[in-house]
């Protein structure tokens, strides 16, 4: 029977997942649309066209309709932390509370000031200044997803920091190292670019419900040929950005790669499968993993450490080991892990014994400043977490999960990328309007978009499990100690609250678009 | 003074101050909560949640950066407060949840659940929101159940599993409410809330018959606040409260602890006895009906509350005192945040003024007309 903490854990990974899914139903458009609202108005304040101050004016307001419940569900999220995840909280606060407190001063503040102008002082303000505030909030949004996305890379890739027996957490060595790690910047860069992707795709689609039923012609038209040749170019750069990660994966996160390619026996010049469909668990075997698939050779060695022959090592070379390649075993993770567990129970032991000699003996273990604790931080600490698994076989994730969610991502991406360079083509020849079919191909590409993000994020988080921060510490030792039973309610309330909210949002956006940009509101 | 302890008061004073901004911000629920006493009509209603609603994103992004800062300079007790109490701090979560989506949707057209749906979200906002945040700030002098144990990260998981930080009921939080004084500082805290939300209304309105009545409405909120505080903050300088010995970390109970801490920093003494004065001077004010009242009442209760937690974390004093062990005790030496990490955060502190001016600044520029009812129908963004 699982223990009452065990399910604990399930309970707030829910929770959290849950959270995060909602949130992130309503972050990209911000970023994305934040940017785009200040391009419309800095050509109003360069022209001086009541026409594109309208056009501004209607997309902010489907902005801000999203916007409320992104900051909401935000709130949550950085709480949970807290509250759902205190072992967490204390183990990596040192580090990880950092970029939450300089994401809600440098960046948090400036958003929700200028969004106030933004909103409120087109009548108030000079229009430079209210230019200055709509651009302000852009920034102040896509610096706070910047600040974030450090936080999510660290647990991801957890440097810039070192273990303190005294106060039994990690605590951070150097801020560049944590705030430019290259799986932050990569990170940051692909969300962002794929934000605003989204975000351009929203525009095309909303524009070209529009276009079908013959309104705002001119106000949808030049919404396209604005959005379509952004959400190109950032497509483009969400490509390179995403090319980019499976390198950075590769080399800090192998398991996730294997795990979203399937790839079971690791090999030199390996393929990388463009579509197929997985065996059932129970049918899959190490050679014989796929009913069918599509592969190309070496892609995949070519693609992770830009060599066509290089090994890319398989989920049973990271489980069972490969010593050919200086592969552990992940056994032999475990057995190292629990030693180095054991050292802080010694340590308990000593304190408590009053034993001075046994803890400065185990000090010493810790001290990286010695060479007996160099030695034991690098052979025994650095698999801390793995001290607290119970089976090798916990370190792989969920593939199939992982491999469709992939493909998923992946294959919308590009499907985006050649439907943006065909609209902002057909929009410009003057044909798009003639093509209902393709307008239609829009608006039914909104929620793919949304789909394809959260792909991403189902990759980049379930494929890191089971860590809460990468091989230092498992979900299953990082939750709260609160009972299941009242996890598992809270649960359910903010999942009635936030699909209602969601619904409302829906609702009010589809109004909104309906209504169009004459008459917004009370307008 | 090292540099390490110098910094740990640092970031106690900067939590301090976003906590006592987050105090005079409650304005916004204040204004929520008596929307209804205040507004007799639908248009009324829409000028006072207009009035509020401008300055919302501000009382939760403050809310956002005090747990965020919190957690980067203490985040010992972010881990035991927010995983202990976590019934308390959910409850508080869900309340702003409600602010947030309710003043953007309230009256847009498609809003599938109504707009009394989103007015009741305020309304519950508006109440229950500063007095449960009121009654947690209760419990940094109060004290709360938990023991904590960093070694417990020794325990390798399944049945049974210890974390660091346990709560020692299963209340997990809700025992605060268990406490009177708690409920009194939580009362307090409402209806301070609530007699801001009144003079911010008669200064940012220009609506005579809603200044009118929130001028009239202030007076008994302001008499309940007043009563609530004084008789809270008199049984806190009578309290017991624990002191640690800086040199060995050991934690005793401590007579009048509070009391000594304002004997010991005069400068905290007159800040909080200035701050109180402030806070009479602005009733009074809007006892008598002047538009400036909530400028006094506000910088007063940011003096009053920055006291107050300096009062409970500077001087050797256990900020989070624990019912179930003294030991446990939270002090700004041992749950605070490695000198590294102060370091870096205190740089980043420097912003803040920054931040506070161009806060001021468009604030002023949003603010400097009165808001009328005429700019309601003239078309600009409107909740």
């Amino acid at each position: 029977m699982v223990s009452d903490y065990l399910q604990t854990v399930d309970w707030s990974r829910a929770q959290f997942a849950m959270t995060a899914v909602y949130h992130w139903f309503f972050v990209p458009l911000t970023l994305g649309l934040s940017v785009l609202i200040a391009m419309m108005e800095t050509l109003y304040y360069r022209t001086r066209d009541d026409f594109w101050r309208r056009t501004t004016r209607f997309w902010m307001r489907l902005f801000g309709i999203n916007f409320a419940i992104g900051v909401a569900t935000g709130l949550i999220l950085e709480f949970e932390f807290g509250t759902n995840w205190s072992n967490y909280s204390h183990f990596v606060g040192d580090i990880f509370g950092a970029p939450l407190a300089i994401e809600g001063i440098m960046a948090f503040f400036l958003e929700t000031t200028f969004i106030a102008v933004m909103f409120f002082g087109w009548n108030k303000v000079g229009r430079g200044f209210h230019l200055a505030s709509t651009w302000l909030t852009a920034v102040g949004a896509n610096l706070s997803a910047w600040w974030i996305l450090v936080a999510n890379a660290w647990m991801q890739y957890p440097v810039g920091c070192t273990f303190n027996l005294q106060t039994v957490r990690n605590e951070m060595t150097s801020f560049w190292e944590v705030a430019l790690s290259p799986v932050a910047v990569n990170k940051f860069f692909h969300t962002v670019c794929s934000s605003f992707t989204l975000a351009s795709l929203f525009v095309v689609g909303v524009s070209a419900w529009y276009l079908l039923r013959r309104r705002e012609d001119k106000m949808a038209r030049a919404s396209i040929a604005l959005a379509s040749a952004f959400g190109f170019v950032f497509a483009v750069l969400t490509a390179i950005t995403g090319d980019r990660s499976g390198v950075v994966v590769a080399r800090v996160q192998p398991m996730k790669l294997a795990a979203m390619e399937a790839l079971y026996r690791g090999e030199e010049g390996a393929s990388l499968t463009l579509f197929g469909v997985l065996r059932p668990e129970r049918e899959r075997t190490s050679d014989d993993v796929f009913r069918f698939s599509w592969s190309i050779p070496k892609l995949l060695s070519m693609m992770s450490f830009r060599d066509a022959g290089a090994f890319v090592p398989g989920i049973d070379d990271l489980v069972d080991g490969n010593p050919g390649r200086g592969i552990m075993p992940a056994a032999e993770k475990m057995a190292r892990g629990r030693v180095a567990v054991g050292e802080l129970a010694r340590y308990r032991a000593a304190r408590e014994a009053g034993d001075r000699a046994a803890m400065a003996a185990v000090e010493r273990k810790f001290d990286p400043s010695a060479p007996e604790g160099e030695a034991f931080l690098r052979d025994y600490f650095a698999y801390f977490g793995y001290g607290y698994l119970q089976s090798p076989q916990q370190i792989v994730p969920n593939v199939p999960l992982l491999f469709y969610s992939f493909r998923v991502m992946v294959g919308a991406g590009v499907f985006f990328l050649l439907l943006l360079a065909f609209v902002w083509r057909s929009n410009r020849r003057g044909t798009l309007v003639r093509q209902r079919w393709l307008l239609r191909v829009c608006i039914w590409t909104i929620p793919l978009a949304y789909l394809a993000s959260q792909a991403g994020w189902v990759l980049a988080e379930v494929g890191r499990q089971p860590w809460a921060i990468q091989e230092l510490m498992p979900v299953g030792i990082a939750a709260s100690k609160v009972p299941s039973a009242s996890v598992g309610v809270t649960f359910f309330l903010f999942l009635v609250l936030f699909s209602a909210l969601l619904v409302a949002e829906i609702g009010i956006l589809l109004r909104q678009i309906k209504i169009g940009p004459e008459k917004i509101g009370n307008e | 003074m090292d540099t390490l302890t110098f910094l740990q008061h640092y970031w106690w004073f900067v939590i301090s101050l976003l906590g006592a901004l987050l105090v005079f911000l409650l304005f916004v629920q204040g204004g929520q909560a008596l929307v209804r006493w205040i507004a007799v009509d639908e248009e009324e209603r829409n000028l006072v949640l207009n009035a509020t609603g401008r300055k919302w994103e501000l009382t939760f992004t403050t809310l956002v950066t005090f747990g965020g800062a919190f957690f980067a300079s203490f985040p010992l007790f972010y881990s035991t407060s927010f995983g202990g109490a976590a019934y308390v701090w959910t409850a508080i979560l869900f309340c702003f949840v409600l602010q947030a989506v309710a003043y953007e949707y309230r009256r847009k057209p498609g809003n599938v659940w109504g707009a009394r749906t989103f007015d009741a979200f305020l309304t519950i906002n508006g109440v229950l929101g500063p007095f449960l945040l009121g009654a947690a700030l209760s419990t940094l002098f109060t004290g709360a159940p938990f023991t904590v144990d960093r070694l417990n990260l020794a325990d390798r998981g399944g049945d049974g599993h210890v974390v660091i930080s346990q709560w020692a009921t299963p209340w997990h939080g809700l025992d605060a409410l268990a406490n009177g004084w708690n409920v009194v500082l939580g009362l307090a805290v409402a209806l301070l809330a609530m007699t801001l939300g009144c003079q911010y209304a008669m200064n940012c309105i220009d609506d005579g018959a809603v200044v009118d009545r929130a001028r009239k409405r202030m007076r008994p909120l302001a008499l309940g606040f007043a009563l609530c505080f004084v008789a809270w903050l008199v049984r806190l300088l009578c309290a017991t409260g624990y002191a640690v010995d800086p040199a060995t970390g050991a934690i005793v109970a401590e007579p009048y602890k509070y009391l000594h801490n304002l004997l010991a920093m005069p400068y905290a003494a007159a800040v909080l006895l200035g701050g109180a004065a402030l806070v009479a001077r602005s009733i009074l004010l809007g006892w008598r009906g002047s538009r400036r009242a909530v400028w006094w009442g506000g910088s007063g209760t940011v003096s009053t509350v920055l006291a107050l937690l300096l009062c409970a974390g500077w001087n050797n004093t256990a900020y989070y005192p624990s019912l179930a062990d003294m030991q446990s005790s939270l002090t700004i030496g041992n749950s605070s945040s490695s000198l590294f990490t102060l370091r870096t955060m205190a740089w980043v502190s420097l912003f803040i003024p920054f931040v506070a001016v161009y806060i001021g600044y468009a604030w002023r520029a949003i603010d400097r007309r009165r808001l009328t009812r005429a700019e309601l129908d003239e078309g600009e963004h409107q909740y």
